[in-house]
């Protein structure tokens, strides 16, 4: 279990999801003959001017608004994605710049397939934790890519969620524990230079998704002496609308404790975004002294675990920048040719 | 593109950076180092709100090359709550929709890029203001 001698808390928190929406039946229209059911309802899709720093600026600008500091006081900015606008170049210090943290700062991207923002959340744990920081923006964000006509298309969207961190005291949620798990397992991967992802059917469920997310609760309540019943609210990865609501059923909990961020059914798997952008849900709409379980997993495979339990705080801070459901009621529909281009499957030349 | 003159605006361009003069408290946005007011030297860095509305706009479906990819799409002058007019593109806005006095807030996002092994450019377009639209 993963707990610092430094009390950490979330200080501010932001989402960001794109404007567009593609709905599932339009995948369904070109690719199966209109014939065939659908796992989500429709999937953001980011426009031609956004990328995972852009989404990562604006969820980590409305992290600032609730935060209430100096950007200046901020030690860290951490950015996990899987698609980086570049290849050599980080991410990180565009944000860092975009919301006046630089240049006293540590920058860097972290790449973990979906669980990346939750990893530069435990390293901002530890960075607050220790002393070395007061302050660490973690930011997981996503343009994830979809490989037209395949399986994940249906649900490959775009979005992200930024965490000031910083000390208890601060928060508007302590962060009581977390913990990892981490296998080799090859459920879901892209190789350096490939456009698309490429992933193993069948096998990206029971021995990934749900072995990791399951082993890293477990443990985590476990250790910690908890169970479901103690948590008003629950969050897992959500690469669909099944799966989390069959891994929560697993660990034992309700759909009244799981409903809250289970957003997937209208945005789709925001792949970084994921779990935390319903965890950004969630703190949106809690009261002082629930408790929140939240779960992540990133292919190849690992999961991170949290306990979270809000303070007295929260409420004071929820309205100071946009909800997690504002951005997603400010939808705009498409079809899958405008969808094309935006996502730049259009070869020009 | 010119990187090292992009690289010295990045602060107007990502955060809407400007100036205050010392002397009449007038908002200059872009910096200019000498206040269009009083004329006196105006060197203050000031962060803008980045709200304002529609002063003026002209929506385009023919572009300069480099901005190709994104038409048709919707230049606007902003006037910033502060005072200054800002020219900017508009995002996340149909054409056809966009109206003189439509209160917009400052994101930032992709200007353009230099094809697909170039700098890509970020910097400030105007967007209807979330509060409004959601």
């Amino acid at each position: 279990m993963l707990k610092s001698q430094r009390s950490v808390g979330i200080v501010g928190y932001g989402a960001y999801i794109p404007r567009y929406r593609l709905p599932a039946r339009e995948i369904v229209r070109v690719w199966e003959g209109g014939v065939g059911g659908v796992p989500i309802q429709e999937k953001s899709v980011p426009g031609l001017d956004e990328d995972t720093i852009t989404i990562s600026i604006e969820a980590a600008r409305n992290a600032m608004l609730r935060a209430q500091i100096d950007p200046q006081q901020i030690r860290a900015v951490w950015v996990g994605s899987e698609s980086h606008p570049y290849a050599v170049k980080p991410s990180s210090t565009i944000v860092a710049e975009a919301i006046g943290a630089a240049p006293f700062i540590q920058g860097g991207d972290w790449e973990f397939a979906c669980k990346a923002g939750t990893e530069a959340i435990q390293a901002g744990l530890g960075f607050v934790g220790s002393g070395m920081a007061d302050y660490v923006m973690a930011i997981g964000a996503d343009t994830a890519q979809g490989r037209p006509g395949d399986a994940l298309e249906y649900t490959a969207a775009a979005g992200g969620a930024a965490f000031v961190l910083g000390p208890a005291e601060e928060g508007v949620a302590v962060v009581e524990a977390s913990l990892s798990y981490v296998t080799d397992t090859p459920d879901f991967w892209r190789r350096q230079g490939a456009s698309y992802p490429s992933h193993g059917q069948r096998f990206t469920g029971e021995p990934a998704y749900f072995h990791h997310i399951t082993s890293a609760a477990k443990k985590l309540m476990a250790e910690m002496g908890t169970s479901a019943a103690d948590y008003r609210f629950a969050v897992f990865h959500q690469p669909n609308v099944k799966f989390p609501q069959r891994v929560a059923a697993m660990l034992g909990f309700t759909k009244e404790q799981y409903e809250t961020g289970l957003l997937s059914g209208t945005i789709g798997n925001t792949y970084s975004g994921s779990s935390i952008i319903g965890l950004t849900a969630i703190l949106d709409v809690a009261k002082p002294g629930d408790r929140i379980f939240s779960v992540s997993f990133g292919s190849g495979a690992g999961s991170d675990a949290f306990s979270l339990q809000v303070t007295e705080r929260l409420p004071e801070r929820q309205k100071l920048a946009p909800s997690t459901q504002t951005y997603i009621r400010r939808r705009k529909e498409i079809d899958y040719a405008l969808y094309s281009r935006y996502r730049g499957k259009l070869l020009l030349a | 593109m010119h990187i090292a003159q992009n690289w010295r605006l990045k602060a107007q361009r990502y955060r809407l950076v400007g100036e205050v003069c010392e002397h009449c408290g007038a908002k200059i946005f872009p910096p200019r180092d000498i206040c269009p007011n009083c004329s006196h030297s105006a060197k203050e860095s000031f962060e803008f709100s980045g709200r304002g509305e529609v002063y003026s706009f002209s929506a385009l479906s023919e572009t300069a090359e480099k901005f190709q990819r994104f038409r048709p799409y919707t230049m606007a002058l902003v006037k910033l709550e502060e005072g200054p007019l800002v020219t900017a593109q508009l995002t996340d806005v149909e054409p056809d929709k966009v109206k003189i006095g439509m209160p917009v807030e400052m994101v930032t996002r992709r200007l353009m890029e230099e094809g697909n092994e170039g700098i890509i450019l970020y910097g400030y377009k105007f967007r209807p203001m979330l509060d409004k639209v959601a």
